[in-house]
């Protein structure tokens, strides 16, 4: 695959930084507004397959630091892991755990064992994507 | 109690371990734990042997009424002694007949494992609660059964012990469930107390259903052919599997129904006569065989099928009977084994035709094989004598059919004096044969089992009353739904089942001398068993089962992705259409009032996207305008507000067509297109689907059967869920569980996909 255009590896370089913040934006404010770990994980991504589109495979790759398969596993371990908690306490399965903090600046924030099962489900949808598509465009060489 | 039932699972759980940590003497430490069992057991005696119970609960599945709830009475109480008795000795002996075996570690785990399954089964109250058990004693022993793995023939036979026992399983799980809708509970305990089991409609096939699982467990003919092959499994194993536990499993099951379901015609007949059959083919079977665990297994078979035949035939001596030859034959079959084993280890021999003469280098086995060579003969004065005496005064007063089954057991107490002469006499004594190891005795790990259940038959022959008191007497009132007091004596008297005893004791000698001739007899049997044979019929059953499955995928699952698509939607269809004939469905009135000018738009693109997907002659042209498709349905989530739904569905559409761009680069063009007559196929299939869905949205819009539950989630979503975004909400908290599967899926699937590509690089590399 050589799509060498000059106006979309510049793009392509300043567009991933900003995507993935956005994902992550997605992510964090999904319980509230519209977002969440799936669609945050799809637009994590795309911004990446937009970086295999614009460079190469390697470099793809690299800018991921990790193995996709890892991802999906510790996402799949993490998202697991929130339901957890709750059976130690003698609730159902899955019950939400929640914890209020008190954080200077930004007031009270809820954080709870559905943010860490979002998060699972945010890497689960990146590394399965990813091992998806890598694993397609690698296989042509 | 639960913790005396699950410590198995425990200590089997750090098995390896132990035996890792205490080397040598493993076997020895871990016999600790069915000892201590034995001793806890042994307390129960003097509460349960007045006839009455004790019953212990713990909740398990409470909302579907599963309890896992444990009934200590008389019969369950002595199958538990004799598990957790004779698996003491199982697993010293293991320890030091599998010192060797690199997997020593492992055949702890598995026998301790069995042994909790075991006791678990006996113990259980609850018809769930037994069911699982029962299924893991089938697994278990599967498993043991398979030991020496790296054997063909050894995962061949757990296999099939595995697909006959399971097989049975599933019969009985339905019988099970018929028995506690007609008794109105699942606990045995209170099933067995109601009336009218005997003259419900569901009887009979609730009783066939039921005999499928204890005969398929407990080898009765024509099922009897996995057991000879079970001895696949290391000898210990067989010893177990034999004298105490899984084949037994049947024969306690009948037991514990008889109260309830037995006495009837149809009980007594078919227990009584499929037992007393298989008793003779064992016996018969076993006679025949020269190979030391063969003899040893058909004539297990022969006790199996004894059983099943006196619990059938059902009077108060038979029943005593019955308990009594379940003691006997534990205690011998138990000891005979574990001598078959130390023949294998200490002198390397797994034929009797090998052996002879082995008294002078084997003095102590000698001894205690001959001890329970006699009780299997049924000689004065072992146990095994009282047993048999019993039996043949039960069948001779059986209410029906006692002229057959009297036949039945004259021939068996013959060729039983027969099958005990092989055992007892010709590895020991006679002229010395040359062995493939120099003989020499067993430690005392593997003396000590053979050496105590040798001698306990002896001593509660001569000693009747230390066994009928107390466990024995529960044991039959049990059985027998109203207290019994067992009168166990030596001598009769000269009565009719002395004389028969007698003689069969006369004839087996006489036909222990023409062995061999009785053998070539019958060798003309051979090739009519493989032909025929029960065996045959199970071969040819499980290749008709390959068979189909073959037959199926070549028709169903046959690589094209376009067949599966048009098998999936058509099933749909007719499944979905069947259910609107049959309920009725309406859809209401049709009004396009409410309907704007920008729903009207993006309406008209997706036709026309649709369409051009359709005719377009290119894959790349069809794929873009699908996703126009996709991007319209899109922009409708956007208009009716579902912002969350709208994202996703972007997203999903474009990465769906980044890759299918990927593929589409290594796909040749559409070199042959389809003929017209597969395109109007398709067309009809593909119009009706779409009109399926629309008239079931259409009728589900319409019909509310009952409230829908968004309300719920949009009331409850800030105060329970803390978030404001109900469809994440959903998604992570209140159906996270099936967020959880989906994304287990979705890891799945691209682990696929992922195992595919790479898979075929390696192969066309190659």
């Amino acid at each position: 695959m050589n799509m060498q255009s000059l106006i979309l590896r510049t793009a392509a370089h300043f567009l991933l930084p900003l995507l993935m913040l956005f994902s992550v934006f997605l992510l964090l404010r999904g319980h509230n507004e519209p977002g969440g770990g799936f669609i945050g994980g799809l637009v994590a991504a795309a911004a990446i397959l937009l970086h295999l589109f614009a460079m190469e495979i390697k470099s793809a790759r690299s800018v991921l630091h990790v193995d996709p398969r890892t991802l999906m596993g510790v996402g799949l371990a993490l998202a697991s892991l929130s339901a957890v908690p709750a059976a130690f306490l003698g609730q159902a399965f899955f019950t939400a755990q929640w914890l209020t903090l008190d954080v200077p600046a930004l007031g009270e924030l809820k954080v709870g064992t559905v943010l860490l099962f979002d998060i699972g489900v945010y890497l689960v949808v990146i590394g399965a994507v990813l091992t998806i598509m890598l694993s397609l465009a690698e296989a042509e060489d | 109690m639960l913790f005396a039932v699950l410590s198995g699972f425990l200590i089997a759980a750090i098995a390896p371990w132990l035996h890792r940590l205490s080397g040598r003497h493993s076997g020895w430490l871990l016999a600790l734990l069915p000892g201590a069992l034995f001793v806890y057991f042994l307390g129960f005696i003097p509460e349960v042997s007045d006839g009455s119970a004790v019953r212990l609960v713990y909740p398990w599945v409470p909302g579907l009424d599963i309890q896992l709830s444990f009934l200590v009475d008389g019969l369950s109480l002595l199958f538990a002694l004799l598990i957790s008795g004779i698996g003491f000795f199982i697993v010293a002996y293991a320890g030091r007949y599998l010192e060797k075996h690199r997997d020593l570690g492992r055949f702890y785990v598995l026998i301790l494992s069995f042994m909790a399954s075991m006791l678990g089964l006996v113990l259980a109250d609850n018809l769930i609660a037994l069911f699982v058990f029962w299924e893991l004693t089938s697994i278990t022993s599967y498993l043991l059964i398979g030991y020496n793995h790296e054997d063909k023939s050894a995962r061949q036979s757990a296999l099939q012990g595995l697909f006959v026992t399971v097989g049975g399983g599933l019969a009985l799980l339905t019988g099970f469930i018929m028995l506690a809708i007609v008794g109105g509970s699942y606990e045995l305990s209170e099933i067995l107390a109601s009336d009218g089991l005997q003259e419900h409609a569901w009887y009979l096939p609730m009783l066939l259903l039921i005999l499928a699982g204890a005969f398929t467990k407990s080898a009765q003919v024509p099922f009897h052919f996995w057991l000879p092959n079970a001895m696949a499994a290391p000898t210990p194993v067989s010893a177990y599997l034999h004298s105490a536990t899984m084949v037994k499993a049947g024969v306690y099951l009948l037991a514990r129904l008889n109260p309830g379901l037995g006495g009837t015609e149809t009980w007594l007949l078919i227990l009584s006569l499929f037992g007393g059959l298989t008793m003779l083919t064992g016996v018969f079977l076993s006679a025949r065989s020269t190979g030391v665990k063969k003899v040893l297994a058909y004539s297990t078979v022969m006790a199996l099928g004894t059983l099943v035949m006196l619990i059938g035939v059902g009077t108060e001596t038979a029943i005593i009977a019955a308990v009594t030859f379940l003691l006997a034959h534990s205690l011998y079959k138990g000891a005979l084994f574990l001598i078959a084993g130390i023949l294998d280890h200490e002198a390397g021999c797994k034929d009797f035709l090998q052996t002879g003469g082995l008294r002078r280098a084997l003095p102590v086995t000698t001894f205690f094989a001959a001890i329970a060579a006699l009780s299997l003969g049924g000689v004065l004065p072992l146990f095994g004598f009282i047993a048999k005496e019993l039996m043949l005064e039960a069948v001779l007063e059986a209410p029906r059919v006692a002229g057959i089954l009297t036949a039945f057991a004259v021939l068996t107490a013959i060729l039983g004096v027969l099958v005990a002469a092989i055992v007892g006499i010709k590895p020991w004594f006679g002229p010395r044969v040359e062995t493939p190891k120099t003989p020499h005795e067993a430690p005392p790990a593997m003396l000590a089992g053979p050496a105590v259940l040798a001698s306990l038959g002896l001593i509660f022959g001569l000693a009747p009353w230390l066994a009928e008191g107390g466990i024995l007497a529960a044991a039959a009132t049990v059985v027998y739904g109203a207290p019994l007091t067992p009168k166990l004596a030596l001598w009769h008297g000269i009565n009719a089942p002395l004389m028969i005893s007698i003689a069969g004791l006369v004839l087996g000698l006489l036909l222990y001398t023409q062995w061999a001739r009785f053998r070539a007899a019958f060798t003309w049997l051979d090739p009519l068993a493989r032909q025929i044979g029960p065996e045959r019929q199970y071969e040819r059953i499980m290749a008709a089962m390959v068979a189909s499955a073959d037959w199926q995928t070549r028709v169903l699952q046959n690589g094209y992705l376009r067949y599966y698509l048009l098998v999936i939607l058509i099933t749909t269809l007719l499944m979905v259409g069947i259910t609107a004939q049959i309920y009725d469905i309406s859809i209401g009135e049709l009004s396009f009032s409410g309907v704007q000018l920008q729903e009207w738009a993006i309406l008209g693109i997706m036709l026309a996207a649709a369409f051009v997907a359709v005719t377009f002659r290119s894959r790349l042209g069809a794929v873009a305008s699908l996703g126009a498709v996709g991007f319209a349905v899109a922009l409708i989530y956007v208009l009716f507000s579902a912002a969350d739904v709208g994202i996703t569905q972007v997203l999903v559409e474009t990465l769906t067509v980044l890759l299918l761009v990927l593929v589409l680069f290594r796909l040749p063009g559409f070199l042959n297109l389809s003929s017209r007559l597969v395109r109007i196929r398709d067309a009809i299939v593909a119009l009706s689907v779409g009109g399926m869905m629309t008239l079931l949205m259409l009728s589900t819009t319409h019909t509310r059967l009952y409230d829908s539950i968004s309300s719920y989630f949009v009331q409850e979503s800030v105060p329970l869920g803390y978030g404001r975004n109900i469809v994440n909400v959903i998604l992570v908290d209140f159906r996270a569980l099936d967020t959880l599967g989906e994304i287990f899926v979705l890891a799945l699937a691209a682990v696929g996909v992922y195992a595919m590509i790479k898979l075929r690089a390696e192969d066309s590399r190659k």
